[in-house]
């Protein structure tokens, strides 16, 4: 029982990727190239050991950010505003952290706690809209996108500007060492060999797995997380059960905007130190789409992160070896995720018929017995 | 003779764990209004989906102007000149009366939909069955029944000759009944057929030229209004083969567990859906309220529950006034709940079991530690619930959806009881479940009782609320109209009350 479980959990996921390189590949083929080449450029790229830092690097945000959005879809929200979050509370606890010295737990401790509360208030906003006035959380987070990424713009321009800078460059100061996040790359060198030097594996990828464990105890062990869910499964049954309906959308907005917080700093405190133009965005996007790929669940979303990560990292390749298009790799990503939740909701349904069959198969049976 | 207009013989349909329509019958004439009665879940619904192609029987042959058909989707139906009313009106608030109309079945000339074609075929078709509707109103602005008869006046636009009305009065005002009746009856004398289905027998009688009856999906009789009384009528939809629910002597005591004052309720159009209704429920008591559905039982449920906004009234639970607590306080008070749609209000059908056996009590014990969930707590009373309350499933890690509706009722049934609530406020408790888990649900509420439960209990099953109930209540517009004593009551006399026939 429990096998075949496993087993049908991993099918979609599997189905999913082999039917997208499958559709890639003809997509190649029909642009004149060889897939099989593309694939096998980037399979051996892909395995070296800076192209898998460089995975692990990428995927820590875009996991934050799959969390983040799956928190809201796990009751049927949708926030669309991780983006916006992000990046604001990316520049305003860069911020704070350069403008303070604190003892080096501390002050990443501090970083990270003004980062949550930014993201959380600002994710407020939306969830209060929706509780007060009705307005859909879709409409309000993507017009506070605008707002969050036009208030960045401002507020980095005219008031947190690094003034002793002088390069065209704008960034906010940098982050003195107490505040930086320690890399790991001695970790791995234990084991491996020396990382080509300017290559960090970035230490916050503890932090996003600490958050993915901590999301998975809070849905299955807490009251809490046991109303957020039942709210998603179905809303009026568990308004019957007395669950809150208004106290659970601010609730579960404040906290998915809190996971979003944290998306910007593994690069701020493991790599720039700063807020600057050349700071990421997008992942608040791209989490959507890695939310759908793993299914809302904790693992199902860092294997989604991973995914898209080590596509990001090995698709250069492309560009340097052969003339595949290194563009394929968005589709390939495009075409994960369509394929993924048709595949899931295929698995789904075999499921339920077996289990129909199972519960029906249990009632014969009882009935026979006492007979 | 000619040959009826449609003729369904033999239908059966089966769902997982139901039997929508067990070899049903049903002859409507050429030119007849033929009524369709029976409960709510007696397969009335389902049977005109199948005449209308939105699903297909598993057994049966349909026949429409005796030729023998088979439907695949609604379009085919109405290619067979069949058209369906839904209840819930499928319009386009943003469209015009015309554009509705017209939409899917536009006249074309040069590829763009002919306006000029489409105006005149619309006038002429609301001239010539007296359907009154000015075509350039947005719908948006429409009184609900003429949103009625722009739904009415698309499925004659595409050619049906046989109309399937689904509870079309359910919608209606009074005034707005006349007048559907009086376009029906233009529409017989036209030569259009149509099926009406419906449970308000007053008006199935002032209407119809034919009546069939269903109960649990069968074809239980074909009468002639002119025949029958509406009291008759009512008895046929229940049945009295039925295993009957017997009385026991009361056990009440003088203690009032549930009090209700004055309590209104208002509907989104601010009119009383609930009004003024004052009730006692006393300790070891069943109190049964009938009524036709829609007349505010489940607005009372929903008020006690906290569920609803109350405009007025008090509400004591154990003398304490909880009209202002949350939804949570209620239950936690010690009020149980099993809901008239348990699909709806009762289950997280994707869930495992053991997390459908905490809902509702997700903040008590053994469901709950703190502010952490108890799963070894909530697995194993689970695994009580499911052996006292006899729910056949593989395991409590098998989800919701899987159980057949009975073994579903008994879940929701056993977890209520199962937290010993002071008060448990029952809807519906025995609806589409078979006759051994209605039993077993009769006999669950009869021994909660003894222990001291009151209970409030809403029932469209006469035979039910009489064999069960200590005392009676009838409901009638929101108000209670009639307090009866079951060991002198009669389905016939309580049908008479229902209706507003008795005073």
């Amino acid at each position: 029982m429990t096998i075949r479980r496993i087993l049908m959990a991993a099918a979609a996921p599997v189905v999913a990727i082999v039917f997208s390189i499958a559709i890639s590949s003809v997509v190649l083929m029909i642009a004149g190239t060889s897939p099989l080449e593309a694939w096998m450029e980037m399979l051996s790229y892909g395995t070296r050991l800076e192209t898998l830092v460089a995975t692990a690097n990428r995927a820590t945000p875009l996991y934050l950010a799959g969390i983040a959005v799956a928190i809201g879809f796990r009751m049927n929200l949708f926030n669309i505003g991780v983006e916006g979050q992000y990046v604001l509370a990316a520049l305003l606890s860069a911020s704070v952290g350069a403008a303070v010295d604190l003892p080096a737990a501390l002050h990443v401790a501090l970083i990270m706690l003004v980062a949550m509360t930014v993201g959380s208030l600002f994710a407020g906003v939306a969830g209060y809209l929706k509780v007060t006035r009705g307005v859909h959380e879709v409409i309000s987070t993507i017009m506070l996108n605008a707002v969050a990424l036009a208030a960045v713009g401002y507020m980095l321009r005219n008031w947190l500007i690094d003034d002793t800078d002088t390069s065209l460059n704008m960034k906010t100061p940098e982050i003195p060492p107490s505040g930086r996040f320690p890399n790991l790359n001695g970790v791995v060198e234990t084991f491996t060999r020396e990382i080509t030097r300017g290559r960090e594996l970035w230490g916050f990828i503890l932090v996003a797995a600490l958050v993915g464990v901590l999301f998975h105890l809070f849905l299955t062990r807490t009251r809490v997380g046991y109303d957020l869910r039942a709210t998603g499964l179905n809303p009026f049954a568990a308004e019957a059960s007395g669950v809150d309906p208004k106290a659970t959308v601010m609730r579960t907005m404040l906290l998915s905007g809190a996971v979003a917080g944290l998306i910007g700093l593994p690069e701020v405190l493991g790599d720039s130190y700063k807020y600057d133009l050349a700071f990421t965005r997008g992942l608040g996007f791209t989490g959507i789409a890695v939310a759908l790929v793993g299914r809302n669940h904790p693992a199902g979303v860092a294997v989604g992160a991973l995914l898209f990560a080590w596509l990001d990292s090995a698709a250069p390749i492309l560009d340097v070896v052969g003339d595949t298009p290194r563009e394929i790799v968005s589709i390939l990503q495009g075409v994960v995720v369509l394929s993924a939740v048709v595949a899931y909701e295929v698995v789904n349904r075999i499921r339920r018929s077996q289990e129909a069959r199972d519960a029906a198969y249990a009632t014969r049976q009882t009935t026979a017995v006492e007979t | 003779m000619t040959a009826p207009a449609v003729e369904l013989s033999g239908i059966t349909k089966r769902f997982p764990g139901v039997i929508a329509n067990d070899d049903v019958n049903l002859s409507v004439a050429e030119g007849e209004i033929h009524a369709v009665v029976g409960e709510n879940g007696a397969g009335k619904s389902t049977l005109m989906k199948i005449l209308y192609g939105m699903q297909a029987p598993d057994e049966g042959r349909m026949l429409v102007g005796g030729t023998e058909v088979e439907f695949s989707s609604p379009s085919e139906a109405i290619e067979h000149g069949i058209g369906m009313v839904h209840q819930h009106f499928m319009l386009a608030d943003n469209l015009t009366v015309l554009e509705n109309v017209v939409l899917g079945a536009e006249p074309r000339r040069h590829g763009l939909i002919d306006r000029k074609a489409a105006r005149r075929d619309l006038e002429a078709l609301g001239a010539s069955y007296g359907l009154d509707l000015h075509p350039d109103d947005l719908v948006e602005t429409l009184e609900v029944g003429e949103r009625q008869r722009v739904e009415i006046i698309k499925v004659l636009y595409r050619g049906a000759r046989v109309l399937i009305l689904d509870e079309p009065t359910a919608v209606l005002v009074p005034q707005e009944v006349e007048e559907l009746f009086r376009n029906l009856r233009e529409l017989k004398a036209r030569g259009h057929t149509i099926i009406f289905i419906d449970h308000k027998l007053e008006e199935v009688l002032a209407i119809a030229d034919t009546i069939t009856v269903l109960r649990h999906g069968r074809t239980v009789a074909t009468v002639d209004p002119a025949d029958v009384t509406a009291h008759e009528l009512a008895e046929l939809m229940v049945g009295s083969e039925l295993p009957t629910p017997s009385t026991e002597p009361r056990v009440a005591d003088d203690h009032v567990t549930l009090s209700l004052h004055d309590l209104s309720v208002l509907d989104g159009s601010g009119r009383p859906s609930l009004d003024q209704v004052t009730l006692d429920v006393h300790r070891g008591e069943i109190v049964g309220v009938a009524g036709v559905e829609g007349n505010g039982q489940s607005e009372l449920i929903e008020a006690i529950l906290g569920l609803r906004q109350t405009s007025g009234g008090r509400l004591l639970l154990d003398g304490e006034d909880i009209g202002s607590w949350p939804v949570r306080r209620r239950r936690e008070a010690g009020i149980g709940y099993v809901p008239e749609d348990r699909h709806r209000r009762g289950l997280l059908l994707d869930a495992p079991l053991w997390e459908n056996a905490m809902l509702g009590h997700q903040t008590m014990a053994p469901f709950a530690r703190g502010p952490f969930l108890d799963r070894s707590g909530a697995r194993s009373a689970t695994a009580r619930i499911i052996e006292d309350f006899d729910v056949r499933t593989p395991g409590i890690d098998t989800s919701a959806r899987a159980l057949s509706g009975g073994n579903q009722q008994k879940l929701v049934i056993g977890r209520e009881m199962a937290a010993s609530p002071r008060l448990l406020v029952a809807a519906h408790p025995t609806r589409g479940i078979d006759v051994g888990a209605q039993a077993a649900v009769w006999e669950n509420l009869r021994a909660a009782r003894r222990e001291g439960l009151a209970v409030l209990l809403v029932s469209a099953d006469l035979e039910e609320l009489i064999g069960l109930a200590d005392r009676l209540v009838v409901m009638l517009r929101g108000r209670v109209v009639a307090e009866l004593d079951p060991a002198t009551t009669t389905p016939r006399l309580l049908g008479g009350y229902m209706t507003g026939a008795e005073e």
